[in-house]
């Protein structure tokens, strides 16, 4: 009898040394642990981390040797006859001191790292970021001023039984329609704020996270060494497509950063004065604006549905009241959202333009039959 | 009825069917209620966090959609915590606080009673909501995560059910401490000093504190969110001039010593176990207790580590980590003081000796990367991802729920007369063991690696350490199946239970027979 439940109790030390053997050995790859840093601070961050890692292995196998020693020698099967010490102050005394000891070790590098992590002076350029519920919106400044959401493709297959095998898509839920565009070997600050709930903004090679919130403007920093295009996603919470807003930055040289940023401002003064021009609109061309409004820029689809039937809890808009009544009550809604749900206000992410069409579209589609709008009435409700 | 007569009659009768439940003042009785209240909070919790599972197991959306993802997260968290973790803590010590201090029944019987039919209220409004949707995959639980930060959990229509059942928790959580601190300070037997009571007791005495210090925080976040959505006040409304961080302020000052409340009565349980089955006194009986004592401390100091990329000024964030490390030395006092009462004991292996050393390589294995994560510029990187996932289910999985099955391992012949099926017992434990490895290690990769935690739908590049995670899911949730059969068996029947149980037991629990009697200490033993 106690022979047998000896065996099963080794075989379940020998599964935990396994396990823990695999910890060390997989650590050292990069797959499995932080993928590699792009900055001086990340590598820092990175080195600390294994410093840590490597003081709490060292602990462990210390604690766990004498443990697993003592379970396998001290047992009453073994004849072992149970000592009677149960106190000793010198020992208790040195094992609080050590471990005190090493977390000074610890801390010193530590906040080293952490000062130079929260230093956001003296930087090149400056972005600022705006959490939405889902996407994110990059503003460089002069105008330039865009959302970013999850690419279309990416968003078709994630939807529930889309009947779409995601392992055949490149970089699945990483891909966005409109990237953040970055130069590179120059100190970045990023401003960040939210229009609605808390999100958080990580690129792990930059080794750099900070929470969007509402009402605030946190800041961080990064510098981007090397060329290429790094992928992170929102961290916190944000409702229901937390999942399904990626963050991509490319960085560039800085000429070409410098062609970018040039090309987006003489398109944006164009759209501006498009929008801005009191123009009468035809109803299809608000329709086919719109159309790519709320299934792109906008995100209305999200909750609403690309057919207008709703998703999960969130209202349905075929049919609905607000879409088929009053325009003067749907621009509101949409222009200033609804304070206390999900219903953000779109009036600092479309402009009027895009508003008029969108709230068109949505007064229009999917079998709803109701007034147009134009950019006029938008801006007379702003 | 005068009392005099029953005085004599009352031994071991009680009413019975469900009048004995709903009206009982016996404390054994009440710690039997909380028990099997937890078990099948448990279950529900257990099934959301398989629904969880199923999802993650491949990338891309087949089984839920995101909404009821979040759901499944948000009440798979507070219905754990709050439903399971925490009333089974307190139906251990219902059960054992007055066995182990000689007491006839906690001091303030009526009370308990209603602490606990509190309970089956507040996790039906919690849930009742999931069932509010046109069908049910459109239910409308909370899907805003456990912590409800403002201002997404403003965001959610049904908010005033999770806001009542909150403060419902609170309440029973309260009354439940006042109840022990009361029993355990008033009702000792002559001679047991503070010094001399078990460290069951000793860690429930803390915890009570610490409950009774924090509740009334949570209920203050939850009233506060209640007023911002309902009578437009803007406590956390920056539209309104509110502070959207301060919600995380109080929330964490709440939310850190909770999850101490949730670990110390389980370091309580193992410093009972470990001696026990090691023939061997406690090994630093005083300094365990100070060492609980300074955890508890330090639990209040150290809330805004959960929240250092908020955008603290750098002297806070510095602050929190110097706080956080420390709490690393008492908990590394009890660990190595664990290690050594095993150290040269006269050792075997039953069900409860085997969870209670699991309890320990495990804990140890969370605590390691709770430092880590204590770390500040190491923690922006680890925050909110799987890393932070892997290292609270260590703790909390591997320590408190394996430190309360440990002790109801440990106490079931007392409670029921009869012993357990050893074979069962292993067989429970191994399975659990490999199951809760096999879901959570690989956890730890999946987050260094950059997964985000509350992720309903992930990048192709974890896909492999998920589907592990599901997997392991599976074995860990089904083998507690084992543990239900195991127990209603030795409720019915089975070897009969001696006094003592364990050849190595202590403490006055082991005095009485098996099973303790309906009425027991009604004369104080005397303590040398």
């Amino acid at each position: 009898m106690s022979f047998k439940h000896n065996n099963i109790m080794t075989k379940g030390l020998v599964l935990l040394g396994l396990w823990l053997g695999v910890v060390g050995q997989s650590v050292a790859e990069y797959n499995l642990n932080f993928p590699e840093p792009v900055n001086a601070v990340g590598r820092e961050i990175y080195d600390l981390h294994m410093l840590v890692f490597w003081i709490c292995v060292v602990i462990g196998i210390g604690v766990f040797t004498m443990m697993i020693y003592s379970i396998i020698k001290h047992r009453k099967s073994k004849g072992a006859v149970p000592s009677d010490f149960h106190e000793s102050a010198k020992v208790e005394v040195v094992w609080t001191i050590v471990p005190f000891i090493i977390l000074i070790a610890v801390a010193i590098p530590a906040t080293s790292t952490l000062i130079k992590l929260e230093d956001t002076s003296d930087a090149d350029l400056t972005i600022k970021v705006t959490g939405l519920q889902w996407k994110w919106k990059y503003d460089y400044g002069d105008g330039v001023s865009y959302i970013s959401s999850l690419h279309p493709d990416h968003n078709k297959a994630r939807q529930l039984n889309s009947g779409i095998d995601v392992t055949k898509i490149d970089n699945y839920l990483l891909e966005v329609d409109n990237e953040l565009v970055v130069p590179i070997n120059k100190k970045i600050r990023f401003l960040l704020t939210s229009d609605d709930v808390i999100h958080s903004f990580w690129v792990p090679k930059f080794a750099m996270k900070k929470d969007a919130i509402p009402g605030y403007v946190n800041e961080t920093w990064t510098t981007v060494e090397k060329e290429g295009v790094y992928r992170g996603q929102c961290t916190e919470l944000c409702g229901k497509d937390h999942a399904f807003m990626p963050i991509v930055v490319r960085a560039v040289s800085e000429g070409d950063y410098n062609a970018w940023l040039a090309k987006q401002k003489t398109a944006a003064a164009a759209a501006a004065a498009e929008a801005a021009a009191d123009k009468v609109w035809s109803k299809e061309d608000l329709m086919a604006r719109g159309e790519a409004v709320y299934k792109g820029k906008g995100g209305c689809f999200g909750c609403h549905g690309a057919n207008g039937e709703g998703v999960a809890t969130f209202p349905k808009l075929a049919g609905s009241a607000i879409a088929t009544g009053d325009a003067a009550k749907h621009i509101d809604v949409v222009v200033n959202g609804v304070p206390g749900t999900a219903m953000a206000a779109y009036s600092g992410q479309l402009n009027d333009l895009e508003l008029a069409a969108v709230i068109t579209y949505e007064r229009n589609a999917w079998g709803n039959n109701a007034s147009i709008v134009q950019p006029a009435d938008v801006k007379a409700a702003r | 009825m005068s009392e005099t007569m029953t005085h004599d009659t009352h031994h071991d009768e009680h009413p019975s069917g469900i009048k004995r439940w709903l009206f009982t003042t016996n404390h054994k009785d009440i710690g039997t209620l909380y028990l099997w209240f937890s078990f099948i909070m448990f279950m529900l919790g257990g099934a959301m966090a398989l629904v969880i599972r199923a999802e993650l197991f491949q990338p891309g959306m087949q089984i839920v959609d995101p909404n009821f993802f979040n759901m499944m997260t948000t009440l798979h968290g507070l219905i754990m915590v709050f439903g399971a973790i925490m009333p089974a803590f307190v139906g251990l010590a219902n059960w054992q606080v007055p066995l182990m201090i000689g007491a006839p029944d906690m001091a303030l019987p009526r009370m308990n009673n209603w602490s606990f039919w509190i309970l089956p209220f507040a996790a039906t409004m919690l849930v009742a909501p999931m069932f509010m949707g046109d069908n049910f995959m459109s239910g409308q639980g909370p899907a805003f995560g456990w912590t409800f930060y403002a201002p997404l959990s403003g965001q959610y229509d049904k908010l005033a059910f999770f806001v009542f059942a909150v403060h419902l928790l609170g309440f029973s959580s309260i009354m439940g401490s006042i109840n022990i601190i009361a029993t355990i300070l008033n009702m000792r037997a002559p001679g047991m000093t503070l010094m001399k009571m078990p460290m069951f007791v000793w860690t429930w005495l803390i915890t009570a504190f610490l409950l009774i210090a924090v509740m009334p925080v949570l209920a203050g976040a939850v009233t506060m969110l209640l007023t911002d959505k309902y009578f437009g006040t803007s406590f956390f409304d920056a539209a309104g001039g509110g502070d959207p961080v301060l919600f995380q302020h109080v929330f964490w000052f709440f939310g850190h010593p909770e999850v101490y409340i949730m670990i110390l009565p389980a370091f309580g349980i193992i410093s009972e176990i470990i001696p026990t089955f090691a023939r061997k006194k406690l090994f630093g009986y005083a300094s365990m207790v100070y060492a609980v004592a300074s955890i508890a401390f330090l639990s209040f100091i150290v809330w805004a580590h959960h929240m250092f990329t908020v955008g603290m000024p750098v002297a806070g964030e510095l602050y929190f980590m110097y706080a956080t490390v420390m709490i690393a030395v008492p908990t590394a006092v009890k660990v190595f003081n664990w290690a050594t009462t095993m150290w040269r004991g006269s050792m075997t292996f039953e069900t409860p000796m085997l969870w209670a050393v699991g309890t320990v390589f495990l804990f140890t294995i969370g605590g390691f990367t709770g430092l880590m994560l204590g770390v500040a510029p190491a923690d922006f990187q680890y925050h909110d991802t799987y890393f932070v996932v892997a290292h609270f289910h260590y703790v909390l999985v591997s320590g408190a729920l394996f430190g309360i099955i440990a002790g109801v391992m440990y106490w079931l012949p007392k409670w029921t007369g009869n012993m357990y099926n050893e074979g069962l017992g292993k067989l429970h434990f191994w399975l659990t063991m490999i199951g809760m490895n096999l879901t959570f290690f690989p956890m730890h990769f999946t987050g260094l690696a950059g997964m985000p935690r509350r992720y309903s739908d992930y990048p192709l590049q974890f896909a492999e350490f998920n589907q592990i995670s599901t997997i392991g899911a599976f074995i860990f949730g089904f083998s507690q199946l084992i543990m239900l059969y195991l127990i209603i068996k030795c409720i019915k029947g089975g070897e009969k239970a001696t006094d003592e149980v364990w050849e190595g037991s202590h403490g006055l629990e082991w005095t009485l027979p098996s099973p303790a009697p309906y009425h027991s200490f009604d004369t104080a033993p005397e303590i040398k």
